[in-house]
């Protein structure tokens, strides 16, 4: 174990500790120093709401700031709802651009689709927002809901589209969390032993033989860890969100109709709430979402690291 | 023969399928960059865009050239990522330095730990732990809880990105200074950190173009204001917020003004990225002659 570590890059010391580790180590520990202090701040700013509603506020389906009876359940099921759909629509793209980016040769291209992929990603969620809401919401309830709708809406979940709804808000989430989906699965796939891929091509597998049926089950493990990750962001997600889902406090019949998400109550309404238990229900909200994120970060961490961990010991 | 040229055809319609997807993907982003220059140029062109405050809205009878604009949007964008990254950035850098150079630490795999699951947080839970924090005790709404919302957002970056390019550096570099006698922390500080700066300087720009879009921690911390602030401890305008405040609202004219504000946003945010992207790159090039 000692001689595995000091292979790596980094100081090894003779002596376990000195001054600078030990200020260095201080100012590093501000950070699980925070994480702690934001999950604290928000349970004791919460508290009355928990103590008022206990356990019944996530099935709780009302959120009335007149009688002050505030339940989580909408909004629940709406993030859940978008960050799936999302995550369904953005991940057989995603790993298809993964698996362009990991092959040898073309670097051009590569470079090309690879800078184009990361600058999707440092686009303000605020820009795609205002772009969902005056460009892709009607374009896509033009020509993807109404359509749908009109030849498959017997099907109930599938009738009364919207131009702002779950189905819009689900859209842009997908294109807003490929980024993330992509990188990471690329560095999966290239974390492949190339021993693998080139046993499969000298017993005379074709090029899909050997994408399909070799590397992406050994990769399996990594893009699923990929798409857990994604799911974060996607349950994370507020502005762009926000600004097209509609704002229902509903659990939605059909899949076009307009709902809510944890995050965009928080966003919409926390300015104009009034009162205790009011701000604190909002706050309770925020709560929910951040312990949810952070065990599904927490799960997808563990996947990835660990997938390239054993694919670095394959080779 | 016949199983074998199918075969083929299933991989080069696969293959294809790939590059199908992989433009897919691509098709997005040039919609939104396209769109938001289109809408965006016919405000952004007029110069007192840039430089005036928000007037009220003029509907239904606006002159062809309003006289609004987003200077305070802008400043206030200056100000408060100006204050969180004096805030982030040195403690990240330090942070990342120590997960670099003490990576067999026990402790260091729980800061390491706890960044990767900070880094996920969503940004409006940071922004209802600001307010908790900087806007309740005070009693009043400040530019300041909302610099301190985006340092947060910042903090776990910085550190991540500064431990990767400190590990890159070689360890025959750290062992020369030690064998001249040198005290680590000025190994680390005066060797080291200069030899991984182009890294480090990347992750700062990264986290400072990511804070500058951040919309959803400002709402109920730095909450927003229609004139020029210079005062960090009374609310104060942002770009996202002004155009996730102007793209709802029923005017045209605001509509308009959210267009502009969007272009000037992204101009700023993707040119930060591109410009700590050639930095980088140069530096591996420099990497490569050594």
């Amino acid at each position: 174990m000692a001689v595995r570590a000091e292979a790596k890059a980094g100081i090894v010391t003779s002596r376990p500790r000195d001054g600078f580790q030990w200020v260095v180590g201080i100012v590093a520990s501000a950070v699980p120093a925070l994480l702690l202090l934001i999950v604290l701040t928000l349970l004791q700013q919460a508290m009355p709401a928990i103590q008022h509603f206990g356990l019944a506020f996530v099935v709780n389906t009302d959120w009335n700031p007149v009688t002050e009876n505030f339940g989580a359940a909408p909004a629940i099921f709406g993030t859940v709802f978008t960050a799936f759909l999302a995550l369904a629509l953005a991940l057989p793209v995603g790993v298809a651009v993964a698996v362009v980016l990991a092959e040898p040769g073309h670097t051009t291209l590569r470079g090309f689709v690879g800078t184009g992929i990361e600058l999707l990603a440092a686009i303000p969620s605020v820009v795609y927002g205002i772009w969902a809401l005056y460009v892709l919401a009607p374009w896509s309830y033009e020509h993807i809901e109404v359509p749908i709708s009109e030849h498959a809406g017997f099907i109930g979940w599938l009738g009364s589209p919207a131009v702002r709804g779950l189905f819009n808000a689900s859209l842009v989430l997908a294109v807003m969390i490929l980024p993330t989906l992509t990188a990471i699965s690329r560095d999966v796939i290239k974390a492949v032993p190339r021993g693998l891929k080139e046993n499969a091509v000298a017993l005379g597998a074709t090029w899909w033989e050997t994408t399909w049926r070799v590397i992406l089950p050994s990769a399996r493990a990594g893009i699923f860890g990929a798409t857990i990750l994604a799911l974060g962001r996607a349950l994370g997600e507020t502005i762009a969100v926000t600004m097209v889902i509609g704002n229902q406090y509903v659990i939605p019949q059909t899949i076009f109709q307009p709902a809510y998400t944890l995050a965009s109550v928080i966003a919409n309404e926390f300015t104009e709430a009034t009162g205790t238990l009011y701000p604190a229900a909002l706050i309770e909200l925020g709560l929910v979402l951040i312990l949810v994120t952070f065990v599904v970060n927490m799960l997808a961490l563990l996947l990835v690291q660990s997938s390239t961990r054993d694919a670095r010991r394959a080779v | 023969m016949n199983r074998n040229h199918r075969r083929t055809y299933v991989s080069s319609a696969g293959l294809g399928l790939m590059y199908v997807l992989t433009l897919l993907a691509l098709i997005p982003l040039g919609l939104v960059l396209w769109f938001t220059i289109a809408k965006g140029l016919p405000s952004v062109i007029h110069p007192q865009f840039l430089f005036n405050s928000e007037l009220p809205p003029c509907e239904p009878r606006c002159p062809i050239v309003s006289q609004a604009g987003i200077g305070h949007a802008i400043v206030g964008t200056g100000i408060m990522v100006g204050i969180a990254s004096l805030i982030a950035i040195p403690v990240g850098v330090l942070g990342g330095i120590y997960l670099a150079e003490y990576r067999v630490a026990p402790w260091s795999n729980w800061v390491r730990l706890a960044s990767d699951v900070l880094v996920g947080t969503p940004s409006i839970a940071i922004g209802l732990f600001a307010y908790a924090f900087l806007v309740v005790p005070f009693h009043h709404f400040s530019a300041f809880s909302g610099a301190v919302a985006l340092a947060v957002l910042m903090l776990p970056i910085v550190t991540r990105t500064t431990e990767g390019a400190v590990a890159l550096i070689p360890n025959g570099l750290r062992e020369s200074g030690l064998a001249l006698g040198l005290p680590r922390w000025r190994v680390s500080l005066q060797l080291v950190l200069p030899a991984a700066a182009p890294g480090v300087i990347t992750g700062a720009l990264l986290s400072v173009a990511r804070a500058a879009g951040e919309t959803a921690p400002l709402l109920f911390t730095a909450f927003g204001a229609h004139i020029l602030e210079f005062d960090p401890s009374g609310p104060m305008q942002a770009l996202p917020v002004t155009v996730f405040k102007y793209a709802l609202l029923p005017y045209k004219s605001l509509q308009d003004q959210a267009w502009g504000a969007a272009l000037v946003l992204i101009v700023m945010v993707l040119s930060i990225n591109l410009i700590s992207r050639w930095i980088l790159r140069r530096h591996i090039a420099l990497a490569g002659q050594l």
